[in-house]
């Protein structure tokens, strides 16, 4: 189990000091695949370097199965990095080093004897679909091939944590889903606790089981994907979630009064709430934005409602929609100059 | 120019041919002997300054005392900014200590050492500096210690770049061979100044230089490919 308790980094810049970090708590269990999402800059990469120390915190602790890890010394340092292990966006291999030397490196710098790790390195790269390309060089392997082989560098130790910062940004949407799905695999079989760090929501949804989404430093929501995902309640989630919304349609117009509907489950989503409401109200409203995603077998999405008229049609609407299953209502109405959005 | 002119006419390149077939074999040999073993040298002594360099910096994998640091960083750019000429003359107790004399070819080897091994060690520095900080990075989150990333991964991975570097300190070595020339070493500079230029055969002049680029470009050719050879990079 991993736990960080009130973790905070800062980094002494010329401009200042800089808050990467602010106040995390985060537990992640054993065996599971947890995502870490946020915007570039919002700190996934500074978090997941505290995980194994590659970063000091400037505050606070990192307890791997209980151990603080902040008051190690290099040497034990080195053993937790043994089973803390990571792969990167770039890959990271030896340009210069065949990809059996690059899965070899990590066991070498353990004291492994050499015949010893170069039998694990050729079953591990047999574990991750490679095992002819032995002695091939990094540079004769395709993207996706050479994340395999920092796979395989990173199983190389028997790690229980595998930490993975971006680690398919770097990939086309087909390599993305090999990996992912290579990584779930290794999970499955080996019970290896598995840290996604991402800015890509497809990459979570496909493979993480528990999500924390982070913004400035901060984790502003943490749950079950399914849950997050489908109910999303920070600000910075829903702009992950619906990217589409983050960008304008989110103010109603001036005037306007307008409803948000979230659907969460499948009733919702295959229910034809809007000609049923026309029918059954009488309000015929206007869709802005939509969208419909699937988590799993867990479909959910939301809908943005012009609905024309005054409070008391828009009082109706909301009722009406307020009584569907699984559908949660939010309503934005805004009065022409003012141009905030009311509850 | 007239004098210029009347070292070329048949009867001089005569006796420049002669010359040729006659000194320039041994002073080849001589100037070869004489880079190579410098370059042994300066390579032994400036490969391990510069991996300090890289290592004890302030964010290197082995950070060393800032102050060891600037003190080593300032007798190197001392070494280097003293004029080759006048360095020779600097070292010549150190000459005496090593090689028991201060003349001659051997002795020659010592202050092209000491010129040269500053030089070397700074090409070692942009050389490790070179590779990829991720990787190094990745070593660290693998649990590699200072030493080993030093040795396993900076080394090896900036193979091609260290190779090109001292090919680079190879032909600037023979370079300034000819130099010491002045001081009683051998090699194609001697031949240069002592019988091209101080006695007017300037046809031997010329045929010292020849041969001293085609020295260079055979050097640079070689480096040139051992390099590209070495890279994994540009394999496809």
């Amino acid at each position: 189990m991993i736990e960080l308790r009130n973790l905070s980094k800062s980094f002494i810049t010329p401009d200042g000091a800089v808050d990467a970090l602010k106040h995390v708590n985060l537990t992640i269990r054993d065996g599971d695949i947890y995502g870490i999402i946020g915007m570039s800059g919002a700190g996934k990469s500074t978090l997941v370097r505290c995980i194994n120390m590659l970063e000091r915190p400037t505050e606070g602790t990192v307890l791997l199965n209980g151990q603080d890890l902040g008051v190690l010394s290099d040497k034990e340092l080195r053993d937790v990095r043994r089973k803390v292990t990571m792969i990167f966006q770039g890959f990271n291999l030896l340009m210069q080093r065949t990809c059996l030397k690059n899965v070899m490196l990590p066991l070498r710098f353990s004291g492994t004897p050499k015949e010893e790790a170069e039998q694990r390195a050729l079953e591990l790269l047999k574990t991750v679909g490679l095992p002819d390309k032995a002695n091939m060089y990094p540079a004769q392997l395709s993207g996706g091939q050479q994340q395999r082989v920092a796979i395989a560098r990173a199983l190389a130790t028997s790690p229980e944590v595998l930490l993975c910062d971006e680690a398919t940004s770097a990939l086309d949407p087909k390599t993305t889903h090999q990996i992912l799905e290579l990584i779930r695999t290794i999970n499955r079989d080996t019970g290896i606790t598995v840290i996604v760090i991402t800015h890509q929501m497809s990459v979570v949804q496909e493979i993480c089981g528990r999500v924390a989404i982070l913004e400035n430093g901060t984790v502003v929501e943490e749950g079950d994907v399914t849950r997050v995902f489908s109910n999303p309640q920070a600000q910075a989630t829903r702009n992950l979630v619906y990217p589409e919304m983050a960008q304008g349609s989110l103010q109603p117009a001036p005037g306007g009064q307008q409803v948000r509907l979230s659907f969460n489950g499948a009733s919702a989503a295959s229910e034809p709430l809007i000609a049923r409401m026309a029918m059954e109200c009488g309000i015929a409203a206007s869709v802005h934005t939509a969208s419909i995603r699937s988590v799993g077998e867990h479909v959910y999405g939301y809908m943005l409602l012009e609905i024309p008229g005054g409070p008391d049609e828009l009082a109706k609407a909301v009722n009406y929609l307020k009584a569907m299953k699984d559908v949660s209502v939010r309503v934005e109405v805004s009065y022409g100059d003012t141009g905030g959005d009311g509850q | 120019m007239n004098q210029f002119a009347n070292a070329f006419t048949g009867e001089k390149l005569q006796e420049a041919w002669e010359i040729f077939l006659r000194d320039f074999p041994f002073a080849l040999w001589e100037t070869v002997y004489v880079t190579v073993l410098a370059t042994f040298f300066a390579i032994v002594i400036g490969l391990p300054l510069g991996m300090l360099l890289v290592a004890g910096d302030e964010h290197g994998v082995r950070p060393m005392p800032r102050l060891l640091m600037r003190a080593i960083n300032v007798i190197i750019n001392l070494l280097r900014s003293v004029p080759f000429l006048i360095l020779i003359v600097m070292v010549i107790p150190l000459t005496r200590l090593i090689v028991g004399t201060s003349v001659g070819t051997t002795a020659s080897v010592v202050p092209l050492v000491v010129a040269a091994f500053p030089f070397v060690a700074r090409l070692v520095e942009g050389s490790l500096r070179g590779v990829n900080p991720n990787i190094i990075e990745t070593a660290q989150s693998m649990g590699a210690k200072p030493g080993q990333i030093l040795f396993h991964v900076m080394l090896p991975e900036s193979v091609p770049a260290l190779i090109s570097n001292f090919t680079l300190a190879i032909t600037t070595i023979m370079g300034y061979t000819a130099m010491s020339g002045a001081i009683g070493g051998g090699g194609l500079g001697k031949i240069a100044i002592m019988i091209g230029y101080n006695r007017y055969k300037y046809a031997v002049l010329y045929l010292a230089v020849i041969v001293l680029v085609i020295l260079v470009q055979v050097f640079q050719t070689v480096g040139s490919r051992l390099a590209a050879m070495s890279d994994k990079r540009l394999k496809r």
